[in-house]
Formats: C-alpha cells, structure tokens, sequence
C-alpha cells in the first residue's frame, strides 16, 4: 500500500467543535487522513487529542461539525450503519483496556463472536494467530490482563483491535509508558502490520521517535484545531513557536541524530 | 464510490478438475465471517492431492483467508503433496507470508493426569492456606494491639479526627437500620412466642422469652451481622482502593505508619460504636416486643415493664454485651486485612472485599457459639 494513491480520504473532518460545560476543546477543526497512512497526532497535554479520537470512533458527540469515515456519515449514520462501521475500525486505548475477567485469547475473540457461521475452533486459532501477530508468545493466550506487563497489555489491546482485520485503527499514545526497546518493537509492529494489512493508522503520540519512525504524516493539534499537517520534513521548516519547539527541542534534536544514525549504519 | 466498494462482493469458492490438477479459484472480498466456508474447502483439497489455488479474482484477502491458505499449505506438505498459489497481488502475496511468520507453534505443555498424590497435595496446601489465613489475622490483632498501645503512650500522635469520622461512620449512620431490624425481630418473637404459649395458658412468659432471647443473643449478634456486612466490606474497600493506587506505599515513603493510620482508628472506633449499637438493638426489641405483646395479648407496657424487671436477670444483659468487643475486633481486623491483601488490579478489589464479609459474619457466629458453650459451662 502506497501513500495518497487513494484522493478520496478515509476519515474526513470538518468544522469539529468539541465541548465541555464553557470549555471548549476544539473549534472549527478540519482533518484528512488518507487510506493506507500513518497519521501521527500531536500536541500539548490536554489539547484533545483523545478527545478527538473519541469523537471519530463515536464515543463522543461532538457538538458541531461533520464526521466522514469510510463513506459513512458518522453523526447520522442509522444503528446498522453504525454496527456495520464499528467492524470497520479498531480501537486500542491507552493502557490496552483489556476485560479483565477473559484471558487474552478470550479478549481477542470477543469481536469474532458477533461473526456469524464462524467455527468456534476456528475462531480460537484465529485469536491465537492475532496474538502472535501483534508480537505475543503463543502461550500468552492463556493468561489474564493482570498477568501481563504494560508493553503485553498493549500488544493484548492491539491484537483486539485487530480481531476483525479492520481497515483503520486508532491508538491512543501506544508507546507511552513503554521502554524504548519495546517502544521501538512496538514501532515497528505498527508499521509492518499497516503495511501487509493495508491499515490506514490514527495514532495519538508524544513520541518523537515514533513520529520519525514511522508516520507518514503529522497533524499538530493547537489552538483548538489541527494547525498544520505535512510530513516529517514540512514540520521541520514550521515556524510557529509552538511547531517549532517542539519539533526543534533538545529531545527532537536527539531523535533526530538517533534517526540519521540508523539511516547511516 | 467507498460505499459501492464495500457492497459485499459476494465470496465464491469454486473446485474444478481440469486436465486431472484440482484448482481452487478463490473470488470475492473475504472477510471473517467466510472463514469457515473457505477453511473446509481447503482442507478437503489439501487432504486430496496436490492442488492450485488461484487467487486472480480475489479483491481483498483478509487475514483469515491468508491463515486458512497457508494451513491448508502447511496440511498439504505434511501429506506429501505440493499445494501452488497463482493469481495473488503482491498485498496477498505478502499477507500470506506474515501469517506464516507469524503461525504459532503449539507447546501446549501436557495435561498432567489426576493421582492421588496431586490430590492430596491439593489438600495439604488449602488446609495450609487456612492456617496461614489464621496466622495472618492474628498477626494483624497484633499490629492492632502494638500500635493501640503506643498510641495510649503517645496521645499527641493519635488520629482523634480519624476516629470520630469512623465513628460517625460506623456508628451513628448504622443506627437506623439496627434498631429498626431489632424492632422487627421483636415483634416477630413476641408473635411467635405468643402463638405459642397460649396454648398453655401461659402469655404472661412470652416477657421473658422476649428479653432472655434479645438481651443475651439476638440483639448483639444481628446487630455484629449486619456491621460485619456494612462496615467489613467498607474497610476492604476504603483500604484495598488505597493500596491499588499505592498510596499505602506513599504513606510509608512520607514515615507515616498505615496501621497507625488506617488500622487503628477503624476497629477502634467498632470498639467503641459496637456496644453502643448493640444497646440500640436491645432497646429497639424490646420495644418492638412490648408493642406486639400488647396488641396481641393485651400485656400492657406497664406490666411488661414491672414483669420485665422482676423476672429478667441483669446477667442476661452482661452476657450479650461482653460478646460486643469480641464481635468488633474480629470485624474490624478482617475487614481491614483483606483490605491490605488487595493486589493492584480492581478484581481482587472485588474479592477481597466480598470475602470479608463472609469471613467477618462467619467469625462472627463461629465466636457466638464459642461463647454459649463457655456459658453453659460456667453455668449463667
Ligand atoms: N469527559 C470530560 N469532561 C470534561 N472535560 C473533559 C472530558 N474529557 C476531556 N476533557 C477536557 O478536554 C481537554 C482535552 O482532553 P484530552 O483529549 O484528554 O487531552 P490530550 O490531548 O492530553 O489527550 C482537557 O482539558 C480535559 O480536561
Ligand atoms: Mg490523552
């Protein structure tokens, strides 16, 4: 899957506002993302970036604006059409946010189960093949969430998300809380799975390196709307104080030299 | 245009044998739910004898079908004969190499059978697990005594804001479901007992039925039942919920000692609110009992009064309420216990604080019959 083969995006926002009491979180936000893309989401603490993943899953009803996703608009979508869609898309929230009363085979079979005609021995092999897939020992389907460490809880939570093959799925802060070897396996999982399964890729991140690792591009979250989208290279020549810092800070800068020195070796 | 897309193309899955080469011919967008379809047709073919599984007509291969073709790849081989794959776009072609990557090898480690010997040592180490349960919430009594006596020697350190909250707590907010259950149990012992006793002639006893059986059993031991339910799982709870987000283990990072501040503050204040509830309860059934004996029997509350205290012994009383300390420690220690075993995920929240409650009503009772026999021993 190549970048932008697709003209017409997958997911498409328009005039989003977002509100709590008096507090408004966004106002008058656009953004594209286009099939087959990673689309790495940044910004400050508290800008919305999770409310704004929210709001396109439909775990939240944003007060103004169009949703698009898939075709399909999400704030009038019918019942069906909104069952139809949720199939479509997975979800991984921040800390996995497993059942914690299935193991993790039982997790990842859960969406399988509204599957009709699908063989319950199947259906297992199927969940085992989802964990091995998502980077999990085979034997880690037996165990519960509270047996798992962090970075498998993620892996647990991503391997749910993509029980059905959906063709989006969004990531709330994936590596955040990882070390940075399995921050990096993570990384790469991403991008390997988007690339075989054709994943189009809503990732919510403040990690530079996954920003440089794998994103195609970033959208920056200020000032209640997506300032600026563009890749890697567009962000670096950004002069808005707030881009720039961020992009030009001393922990930038050290991805950065990190990024040039596996490109070099 | 993305909706028409996704109008499901109808999946087929047809088996020709030309010129003696079976070939599959796999079209359609596939998603799960063909799963099973596709898996037993491959299966079958793979079973039989080499085949060719032509992919040209297939506008998205999901991971499903990509598992079942190299299954059915990995089955063929294991037989002996060879399976092919024709037509797959280069996305098919590599999903169908991840999945291989990515099959997992079975080391399901062997069932291991049922002897006696495993039987028996499943035993030993549940009555084991008893024991130490034991041990455990001795130890704890311990801690409660250790801490309790150092608070008496340093009164400036003590928690007297905690202890008046817990009292508020457990004491004052549990008054109105205590006395309006003794009132309850009252009325139906009087009720009972009148039935009863007519038939003999003798009402007038139905008095001493009432007081013998409130004062030195039901009220104090349903008033511990309901504090055990109420108060234990609230322990487990307000503690377990600290210690899964650590703030136990801030408080001793910050030199502040947990039992001090949480254990002894809580039974204390049972200590103090148990025999308080428990004279509520007396009170409450008693009145209850009068009530009923009056409308039933015509036994008026003078003369249940004047009946009441000749012919009920104050030892009834001394009887039932030294059992009350006995009650709160043992509710406040298991409550606050298992508040200390909750582990760090919301489950054992759940548990733990379930399972207080019947520790602390079964200890409860269990302490009660201890007591009666002591009783009827000694002769009171
Ligand atoms: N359910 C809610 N009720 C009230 N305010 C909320 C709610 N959810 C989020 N917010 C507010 O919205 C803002 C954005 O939150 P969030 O999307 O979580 O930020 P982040 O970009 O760090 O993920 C924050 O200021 C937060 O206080
Ligand atoms: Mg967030």
């Amino acid at each position: 899957m190549t970048v932008a083969t697709d003209p017409t995006p997958v997911i498409r926002l328009r005039g989003i506002r977002n509100q709590f009491g008096s507090h408004v979180v966004h106002d008058g936000l656009d953004l594209d993302v286009y099939r087959g893309e990673i689309l790495g989401v940044v910004g400050g603490s508290g800008t919305g970036k999770s409310v704004l993943l929210r709001s396109i899953a439909g775990l939240q009803r944003p007060v103004a604006g169009e949703i698009e996703v898939l075709g399909t608009d999400v704030r009038a979508a019918s019942e069906a059409e909104r069952i139809a869609l949720e199939r479509r898309w997975g979800v991984m929230f921040q800390d996995g946010a497993l059942f914690s009363s299935l193991n993790v085979r039982e997790n990842v079979e859960v969406p399988m189960r509204a599957v009709e005609g699908l063989d319950p021995a199947l259906r297992r092999a199927m969940a085992d093949l989802k964990i091995s897939m998502s980077g999990l020992p085979y034997l880690a389907g037996d165990k519960y969430p509270s047996e798992l460490s962090g970075g498998m809880r993620k892996r647990a939570g991503l391997a749910r998300a993509l029980a059905l093959d959906p063709e989006i799925v969004f990531l709330d802060e994936p590596t955040a809380g990882l070390d940075p070897i399995g921050a990096a396996d993570f990384d790469t999982l991403i991008r390997q799975l988007s690339d075989t399964m054709g994943l189009t890729v809503f990732l919510v991140t403040h990690d530079l390196d996954t920003l440089h690792a794998i994103c195609d591009r970033i959208a920056v979250l200020a000032e209640k709307k997506v300032l600026v989208t563009g890749t890697m290279d567009e962000m670096l020549r950004v002069d808005h104080p707030w881009v720039h810092d961020y992009f030009h800070g001393p922990r930038a800068r050290a991805a950065l030299t990190a990024k040039d020195a596996q490109k070099g070796s | 245009m993305q909706v028409l897309d996704r109008l499901e193309t109808p999946v087929s899955v047809t088996t020709d044998q030309a010129d003696g080469a079976v070939s599959l011919h796999l079209a359609g967008r596939f998603s799960l739910g063909d799963l099973t379809a596709l898996h037993g047709a491959l299966m079958q073919a793979a079973t039989a004898g080499p085949f060719l599984v032509d992919l040209s007509g297939v506008t998205r291969l999901d991971t499903a079908a990509a598992w079942a073709i190299a299954e059915a790849d990995a089955k063929a081989t294991a037989a002996g004969h060879s399976m092919q794959i024709t037509g797959a776009s280069a996305d098919s072609a590599a999903l169908i190499q991840t999945v291989r990557d990515a099959l997992p090898n079975p080391d399901t480690p062997p069932a291991k059978p049922m002897t006696l010997a495993l039987w028996l040592d499943g035993y030993g180490r549940s009555v084991m697990g008893a024991v130490s349960f034991l041990m455990q919430l001795l130890g704890f009594l311990g801690l409660f005594l250790s801490r309790l006596a150092r608070a008496l020697r340093h009164p400036s350190e003590f928690r007297l804001t905690a202890l008046v909250h817990h009292c508020h707590e457990v004491g004052l907010k549990a008054v109105p479901i205590v006395a309006l259950m003794a009132f309850l149990i009252g009325i139906v012992l009087a009720f009972q007992g009148s039935t009863q006793l007519k038939q003999f002639g003798a009402e007038v006893f139905v008095v001493d039925l009432i007081a013998v059986s409130i004062l030195r059993e039901l009220g104090i031991l349903l008033t511990a039942i309901i504090v055990a339910g109420r108060t234990a799982s609230a322990f487990t709870a307000a503690i377990g919920s600290m210690k899964m987000r650590e703030e136990i283990d801030a408080m001793r990072t910050l030199g502040i000692d947990p039992a001090a501040a949480l254990i002894v503050p809580r039974v204390l204040a049972l200590l103090l609110m148990l025999p308080i509830l428990g004279m509520i309860a007396n009170a409450a059934g008693l009145f209850g009992g009068a009530l009923m004996s009056w409308v039933e029997l015509g036994i008026s509350p003078a003369m249940f009064q004047s009946r009441l205290i000749e012919g009920t012994d104050v030892s009834h009383l001394m009887v039932g309420m030294i059992k009350a300390p006995f009650f709160a420690i043992i509710i406040g220690v298991v409550g606050c216990h298992a508040g200390m075993q909750v582990g760090n995920n919301a489950e054992s929240l759940g548990q733990k604080t379930s399972a207080a409650v019947v520790t602390a009503i079964f200890s409860v009772i269990v302490i009660d019959a201890l007591f009666s026999i002591f009783f009827a021993q000694v002769g009171i």
